[in-house]
């Protein structure tokens, strides 16, 4: 075996991080997408609002039940076959599309589940001191929803900040695609893919302690 | 004053209140009684829509509806009017003592964040829980939270409060300390309907107590009159078996 060229590495390091930031946006707008997709499919779900619910459960079911890696050929490769106007997708437009629609659709889940968790004599009590719908969605059910779903949807920001790393089978250069040209070039393959490998991990290291920080807030309320 | 008129509620094929009609003057204090699923419950879920009635009409003070007529705005102008106290309290998990009170001055009245909260502030004070204002739900007693659960009432400034089996709930221990706050409240004249099966509580405090049985009201006079004279066979078997077991 030959020894690790650790040399290499440390050089790497500040030549990927240059890759780091879009890595993240593609997770970061990814999410924040998401996030707002999830919700309206939740309450729509919730609501059973009479077509959209309907619609709803088939873009989940499709969603959920094909490849994330499928639906990004579709979008960057596909779409623009189909109709010509969109050519303009370039790789990240159609990545963030693919992260956004492929979470959203296991986000609606377990935002759901978490809504129709809360305490249905507190949804009364709302209603008996006169509070609207929205009122009632905005001021109780969903702050306590946000505590019960929150484990989940940061599981699932994590697995989109990895999931990120497919948008180099489109040709963007994040940090996958930049660690794959590198070790190309230098044949040092351990070397180049161990380094992103921990900064991968250090990302979600750093968002587990986040998470922790959220919780323990969050929690406050229901520490006898 | 509160005015019912030929209320009904069905579920489905079950008539569980068939044609109610009931006044109830201003101020005055009224105990409802009877035996389980007799549609005690829902005749109090009906006046704050938290079921929606069948057919009839509603007056709470100046708003009368035909429940089959009811806008939106309708039901939430009814239910403005009208306070509801829970049986398991039901108190908002996601805030403290303080925060529960002040919620519908806040968000409903949407009074200015420091008047909402000085009014919940008084009325912590008028249940005795002060030093509870900044605790969650989760950390109080049933009785505390029960207490609360009237300030919330309390701070709508309704023309009635609704009371659906307060104490039922609860452990033994904490019942006395609710019913007092009850007994406080109706002493400063607040008009109530209360549904319970504390028979000392309504001989006690009652202005008036209604027997009702099958979705009818059977019976109805001053305490004295209804448990000292029963007419009604149906009123006679149900304090029998009831007083065997909660003695006054």
């Amino acid at each position: 075996m030959d020894v690790l060229n650790v040399e290499y590495m440390l050089g790497l390091v500040p030549v990927l991080l240059r890759y780091l930031p879009l890595t993240l946006q593609l997770a970061g707008i990814g999410m924040v997408l998401a996030l707002f997709l999830a919700c309206l499919f939740a309450v729509v779900r919730v609501l059973r609002i009479p077509v959209l619910n309907q619609l709803t459960i088939v873009f989940i079911s499709f969603f959920r039940g094909t490849p994330l890696l499928v639906q990004l050929f579709l979008f960057y490769y596909g779409l623009p076959q189909l109709f010509s106007a969109l050519t303009v997708i370039d790789g990240v437009t159609a990545t963030v599309m693919g992260l956004t629609m492929h979470f959203s659709a296991y986000m609606a889940e377990s935002i759901r589940a978490a809504i129709v968790g809360v305490d249905r004599s507190q949804t009364e009590a709302a209603l008996s001191i006169g509070m609207t719908n929205g009122q009632l969605m905005r001021r109780i059910v969903l702050p306590q929803a946000t505590r019960v779903a929150l484990p989940t949807l940061m599981n699932y920001f994590i697995d989109m900040i990895k999931a990120t790393s497919l948008a180099f089978t489109l040709g963007v250069t994040e940090l996958m695609g930049a660690t794959q040209k590198e070790a190309a070039g230098s044949f040092l393959y351990f070397e180049a893919f161990i380094v992103a490998a921990i900064m991968y991990w250090i990302v979600v290291e750093l968002l587990s302690k986040l998470q922790n920080y959220l919780e323990t807030r969050l929690n406050k309320a229901y520490n006898r | 004053m509160i005015k019912l008129e030929s209320l009904s509620k069905h579920f489905g094929k079950t008539v569980v209140l068939d044609g109610i009609d009931l006044t109830i003057e201003k101020g005055e204090i009224v105990v409802i009684i009877g035996p389980s699923g007799t549609g005690k419950s829902t005749l109090l879920r009906c006046i704050n829509f938290l079921e929606q009635p069948t057919s009839g009409t509603m007056t709470v003070g100046n708003l009368t509806v035909d429940v089959n007529r009811a806008s939106r705005g309708d039901i939430l102008a009814m239910r403005r009017q009208t306070a509801f106290v829970f049986q398991n309290y039901a108190l908002f998990a996601n805030k403290t003592a303080l925060q529960n009170i002040a919620e519908r001055l806040l968000v409903v009245d949407k009074w200015p964040k420091e008047k909402a909260y000085r009014r919940a502030r008084e009325i912590l004070e008028q249940i005795g829980l002060a030093e509870k204002a900044d605790a969650y739900p989760a950390s109080m007693s049933g009785g505390q939270q029960q207490r609360v659960g009237i300030g919330r009432a309390m701070a709508a400034g309704a023309e009635v409060i609704l009371f659906d089996e307060p104490t039922s709930s609860l452990d033994p221990e904490w019942v006395e300390e609710v019913l007092g706050l009850m007994k406080q409240l109706a002493s400063e004249r607040q008009t109530m309907m209360v549904v319970t099966h504390e028979m000392s509580f309504a001989r006690d405090v009652a202005d008036r107590v209604i027997f009702i049985d099958g979705g009818h009201i059977v019976e109805q006079g001053p305490p004295s009159e209804i448990f000292h004279n029963p007419k009604d066979p149906r009123t006679k078997d149900f304090l029998k078996k009831i007083l065997a077991t909660n003695p006054v």
